[in-house]
């Protein structure tokens, strides 16, 4: 196997388990945070509003690491700098 | 599949090449422009105002009590960045169903910008705040060891700020082209709504925090007579 199918596949799969893992994490926390902001309403409901907003910014701060998952994702999938030297080493 | 609008040249002024993303946020930004003048042109304080005055007025008064409520202080303060921030990002990810249209928030350059105007803002609102003195006193807490993981705090949290709003903008557009490739019709339909939706709520979010983060160190003076009782670091 000569060493660009090895970059290549060992790009594939890293990309896959990025998302995949990174992505159930960031899922299950934010699962958990909308449940106990689900229930916090529904023992306060005159609260709502409030609990409402904070869970939201709580959402968007747990999904942060599911989002730089993404980014290197797209980084590996897209731009993977091992793979632009293979590229520019074989051409010489 | 992945555009780069980066590099993408709309059109060159005196030889200079103007990308995309740079062509689109003029686009944005005229339509602001262009809307708040529409909305500000005949100001009246009757009982008759136009549609456009109390479109105008319902966002103002909700972005001036979210950012009293968040801040705990006067909004005037912070509104003028932080409401160009909401309206500016909500304009953007709104106007990203418009099939043509790059969205200037789904490029790193831009959001890299924003999140480095609220790092300047930090100290900025700090110093305006408390003075320097008590600016400087929010990086010695608990202990003076742990200074630099303070000033590291600042700062990873504001690029994540940038990466959050980048990443989410480009997993929209991602998405959108992605299913298109794959099931033209009806099907990009939900997902683009979906879209709208995260798009309005990274907006608000975005500001949200921007808000806590150049709030963070609160005013120690009392304001004619009134005790600011905000002693919350975050």
């Amino acid at each position: 196997m000569d060493i660009m199918a090895i970059i290549g596949a060992a790009t594939v799969i890293a990309a896959g388990l990025c998302i995949g893992l990174g992505g159930m994490g960031s899922c299950l926390g934010e699962g958990n945070a909308a449940a106990s902001g689900l229930s916090a309403i529904a023992q306060q409901p005159d609260e709502a509003g409030m609990i409402s907003r904070t869970m939201f910014i709580s959402l968007a701060i747990i999904e942060t690491g599911a989002i730089y998952c993404f980014v290197v994702t797209m980084i590996l999938l897209f731009a993977n700098p091992f793979w632009q030297q293979a590229v520019a080493v074989a051409a010489k | 599949m992945i555009e780069n609008y980066d590099e993408a040249i709309a059109f060159t002024i005196f030889g200079i090449p103007v990308n995309w993303t740079i062509a689109s946020t003029w686009i944005v930004m005229a339509l602001l422009v262009l809307i708040s003048w529409l909305a500000t042109r005949g100001l009246k304080t009757g009982t008759k105002v136009s549609r456009w005055q109390t479109a105008m007025e319902v966002i103002v008064a909700g972005m001036r009590s979210q950012v009293r409520e968040m801040a705990n202080d006067r909004p005037m303060k912070y509104l003028p960045l932080v409401g160009t921030f909401f309206l500016f990002i909500a304009m953007c990810n709104l106007l990203s169903i418009i099939p043509w249209f790059k969205v200037p928030t789904a490029s790193l350059t831009t959001t890299a910008a924003f999140a480095f105007v609220v790092v300047l803002g930090i100290p900025f609102y700090g110093i305006r705040n408390a003075g320097i003195k008590g600016y400087l006193k929010k990086y010695t807490e608990p202990t003076i060891i742990l200074m630099p993981i303070n000033i590291l705090s600042d700062l990873t949290s504001t690029m994540a700020m940038a990466i959050r709003l980048f990443g989410n903008m480009l997993s929209g557009a991602l998405i959108g082209s992605i299913l298109l490739m794959l099931v033209p019709f009806i099907v990009p339909l939900p997902m683009q709504m979906l879209g709208l939706f995260t798009g309005t709520i990274q907006a608000y979010i975005f500001a949200v925090l921007a808000v806590v983060y150049l709030s963070s160190v609160a005013p120690v003076k009392t304001e004619g007579g009134e005790t600011e009782t905000t002693c919350e670091n975050k």
